[in-house]
């Protein structure tokens, strides 16, 4: 599951109290999708660097991650230049390249990057369960957090019933193919995860229910801010206040 | 409740999933205070559902359910009975379902309506009582087999119960766990019914015998 996978470490941002990192990270996310000019966009990829430096991330698991963005990014390279007109570049034939196009799409590039980057360094340096905890402390309704909470966790073992299934196929020779055979035993698969996963729910309540539950989840509080929470959170704070000035107002041409 | 009583008292219990296939047939089982049980049978003959129907997680099709003195049979009758018998469920994923495992701890006493120093403190308890200090803050599925189970113990023992139920709570532990499960069971002065296929975890940790076979509970002398 690639879901924690900076979750383990003792940088600086792990240790950072999660309600922080949660009351940081949106405001970034959407200050800086809502930006348009391009100096913005850098500073937003330099806090970005900053950030997953002190969070002391793994490069190339970094990178591994990126990908689908970078997919996405390469889409937008080859048809923006095309297709926002302005500015000619150059000609070729029928095909014209657009400044408009290109700084549009450097500047979606630049902010969807910084986003990822920041969200990553923030979010990702918290285990999934320190983040349900924090957003339990933001008064969100219970039943909606371990209904989050819940379908994380059993995500696993779903997912390992899945590979064991499907090991099972495979060991009797099973190897799909486009033939009714192959739909028939996918179609078998799923629908055995479905009824695994009911019966699996069923056990699961009737256990809370030895225990007493009725209705009401308890929370076992532990989190305190300590002075570099504060001290992060208002460097932090001020950061994205600079970059809201820089966007809104006119100090910069 | 005086002595005589049994803590558990089964009287001609009959259940049935499907109409054709019943599992019981009029099966009785009495547990008195401090014995130490095993359960036997082969697959499928009940056992599981013989401890369901104890906590009322299942309603028999006729017979009686006696625990502590007292007749359930309403929902409401069983709030009492959850809250002193602890039943171990075979698959311990079905038992935690908690980010970090002092939560899954907390989650019983918290029900009971302990307050939070009180649960803090059983929770403490609790790990040191099963071995495992230190492990408060651990991610509850991201525990090995061996130490889940013991975990799942732990949420059970929190309640303070006075009858455990226990349904293959060594099958495939590795032997230190094994050992640790069977220290736990006799340093207990529990009332306890095991269910296990393993002769020598119950050599070692239970007294008495009861085998069930074609819907029936037969103490075994």
């Amino acid at each position: 599951m690639t879901v924690e996978q900076f979750s383990d470490g003792d940088s600086l941002l792990h240790r950072i109290d999660p309600r922080v990192k949660i009351c940081l990270a949106f405001p970034y996310a959407f200050v800086i999708a809502l930006s348009e000019r391009m100096t913005v966009a850098l500073g937003a990829l330099a806090i970005g660097f900053t950030l997953v430096i002190l969070a002391r991330l793994d490069v190339r698991e970094l990178l591994k991650n990126l990908r689908m963005l970078l997919v996405f990014i390469l889409v937008l390279w080859t048809l923006l230049p095309l297709t926002v007109t302005g500015t000619t570049l150059y000609s070729l034939g029928p095909v014209t390249v657009y400044a408009e196009g290109i700084t549009r799409a450097l500047s979606i590039t630049l902010k969807s990057l910084s986003i990822v980057l920041i969200v990553v360094s923030l979010l990702g340096t918290s285990t999934v369960s320190a983040l349900v905890h924090a957003v339990s402390h933001f008064r969100v309704p219970s039943k909606l957090v371990y209904l989050t909470f819940l379908s994380y966790r059993y995500l696993y073992v779903l997912r390992s019933e899945y590979a064991k299934l499907l090991d099972a196929m495979r060991i009797r020779g099973f190897r799909p193919r486009t033939n009714i055979h192959t739909y028939r035993t996918i179609g078998y698969l799923i629908g055995m995860l479905l009824i695994r996963s009911y019966e699996r729910a069923e056990r699961i309540y009737q256990a809370m229910l030895c225990r007493g539950f009725q209705g009401r989840f308890y929370l076992l509080d532990h989190f305190h801010l300590h002075g570099r929470d504060m001290w992060f959170a208002s460097g932090m704070g001020s950061l994205l206040m600079g970059i809201g000035v820089l966007e809104w107002t006119k100090i910069l041409p | 409740m005086d002595k005589n009583t049994p803590l558990i008292q089964l009287e001609g219990i009959s259940f049935s999933y499907t109409p054709e296939r019943p599992v019981l047939r009029g099966a009785s089982l009495s547990l008195m205070k401090g014995e130490k049980a095993a359960l036997l049978g082969p697959n499928g003959s009940g056992k599981t559902t013989l401890f369901h129907l104890i906590m009322g997680l299942l309603r028999p099709l006729s017979g009686t359910i006696r625990v502590f003195g007292s007749e359930r049979v309403a929902a409401r009758d069983f709030h009492e009975v959850r809250r002193r018998v602890g039943l171990l469920f075979q698959d311990s994923d079905d038992q935690l379902f908690s980010p970090t495992v002092a939560e899954d701890i907390a989650f019983g006493p918290f029900n009971l309506g302990k307050n939070r120093d009180e649960v803090l403190r059983i929770v403490h308890q609790t790990l040191s009582l099963i071995g495992l200090e230190g492990f408060e803050d651990r991610v509850t599925h991201k525990l090995s087999g061996g130490e889940k189970r013991l975990v799942a113990l732990g949420t059970v023992l929190a309640m303070q119960p006075e009858v455990l139920l226990l349904d293959e709570p060594v099958i495939g532990l590795d032997d230190e766990h094994r050992s640790r499960f069977t220290k736990i069971l006799r340093d207990s002065s529990l009332t306890f019914l095991i269910i296990s296929h393993d002769h020598d975890f119950l050599g070692e940790v239970a007294a008495g015998k009861f085998r069930m076979a074609d819907g029936a509970v037969v103490r075994d002398r």
